[in-house]
């Protein structure tokens, strides 16, 4: 281990923490593997009507969103990153 | 009128009836009428931990399938003035009881007592659902886990879906010395992924185990576990209390070797 990775090495108890609220957002947005993969073919099908998409490259996910005030909770989103190839001329 | 609390957790082994037994006996000493039931039934072990284990006559399945009368299955605890316990069955199984069955001794409980704390059994399963069923509110028992604090977040949905608003959070065997060297999350880190109110911080401390081995619980004694657990009582009875340092204190010499 070098010296920079001593430094970098995060401890058990945040990579438990960060294990927990990934874990937890799923569970909490109660979506299972499959539908997720459902969601992103109907995505992939709808916008393939108006552009060329790089579905090797696109990326679907749960994640936590930050809620508004302090006591306010942060809820799951659904987050997605769909490169685009071209936009489809329209006829 | 008294209040129903039920202690929950989701999983098993975190300490759900250890914190029952020492809140039981807490509220006990703070001169609170109190009574605490054991909804595991099948797999009882309140009894033991209070060590009140062969005094048991009729049980809370006697009580629902009118064997006898409610006040005759209440086992009185000869050390604290106001503390009873209400077993639950060993030779059944949780279907023995409905949610409105016990949601009816609860309630009929109420009217004697100051405090009827429900022990839940482990899962989310009928034993849950009649632990929850006649609450006024809720105490979560999780350890800093990554497991115990993913079927506490589980639990806490579902009680939400009962409706019951208030759910505190109690954090159970902390290792004060694994938190300060990174690794064991700390009680904040928890309340921050939970989202709900922390009751009490309870320190991994021998002396539970001990307790637990004499039938013995310790609140209210000069253990930093049992000082915790006066704590949390007196929460319950709506004080506020500032919460303990859990740092185990240093000896001088293993000060001066930089030891312990």
């Amino acid at each position: 281990m070098s010296f920079v990775d001593f430094f970098k090495k995060k401890s058990s108890g945040e990579t438990a923490k960060e294990r927990l609220k990934l874990v937890l957002v799923s569970d909490r947005a109660a979506c299972s593997p499959e539908i997720m993969e459902r969601i992103k073919n109907d995505i992939i099908e709808v916008l393939s009507k108006y552009v060329e998409i790089d579905k090797e490259g696109l990326d679907i996910k749960i994640t936590q969103a930050d809620g508004e005030g302090p006591d306010e909770k942060s809820g799951p989103a659904l987050f997605a990153n769909i490169p685009i190839r071209t936009i489809k001329e329209r006829n | 009128m008294g209040e129903v609390i039920v202690i929950t957790s989701g999983k098993g082994g975190v300490g759900k009836t250890t914190t029952t037994a020492n809140i039981g006996t807490g509220l006990a000493k703070l001169g609170k009428k109190t009574v605490l039931v054991d909804t595991d039934i099948g797999l009882r072990n309140l009894d033991v931990v209070l060590g009140l284990e062969n005094r048991i006559v009729y049980n809370v399945v006697d009580v629902v399938e009118g064997n006898c009368k409610l006040k005759q299955a209440l086992i009185k605890d000869k050390r604290y003035d106001g503390l009873f316990l209400l077993p639950a069955a060993q030779t059944r199984d949780k279907s023995a009881v409905t949610p409105e069955q016990m949601a009816k001794v609860a309630k009929e409980l109420k009217d004697e007592f100051d405090y009827v704390i429900m022990d839940s059994p482990a899962g989310i399963e009928q034993g849950f659902k009649n632990a929850i069923a006649g609450a006024d509110r809720g105490i979560i028992v999780t350890t800093p886990e990554v497991s115990a604090v993913r079927d506490a977040d589980r639990i806490i949905g579902l009680l939400e879906a009962n409706e019951m608003e208030d759910v505190r959070l109690v954090v159970n065997r902390l290792r004060s010395d694994m938190v300060e060297s990174g690794n064991m999350m700390n009680a904040e880190d928890v309340v921050e992924i939970l989202g709900i109110k922390l009751i009490g911080v309870v320190p991994d401390d021998e002396q539970v185990v001990i307790a637990t081995n004499n039938g013995e619980p310790l609140a209210g004694d000069d253990s930093l576990a049992g000082k915790a657990y006066i704590n949390i009582c007196r929460r319950i009875m709506g004080e506020e209390v500032p919460y303990l340092d859990l740092k185990r204190r240093k000896g001088f010499f293993a000060k001066l070797f930089g030891k312990g």
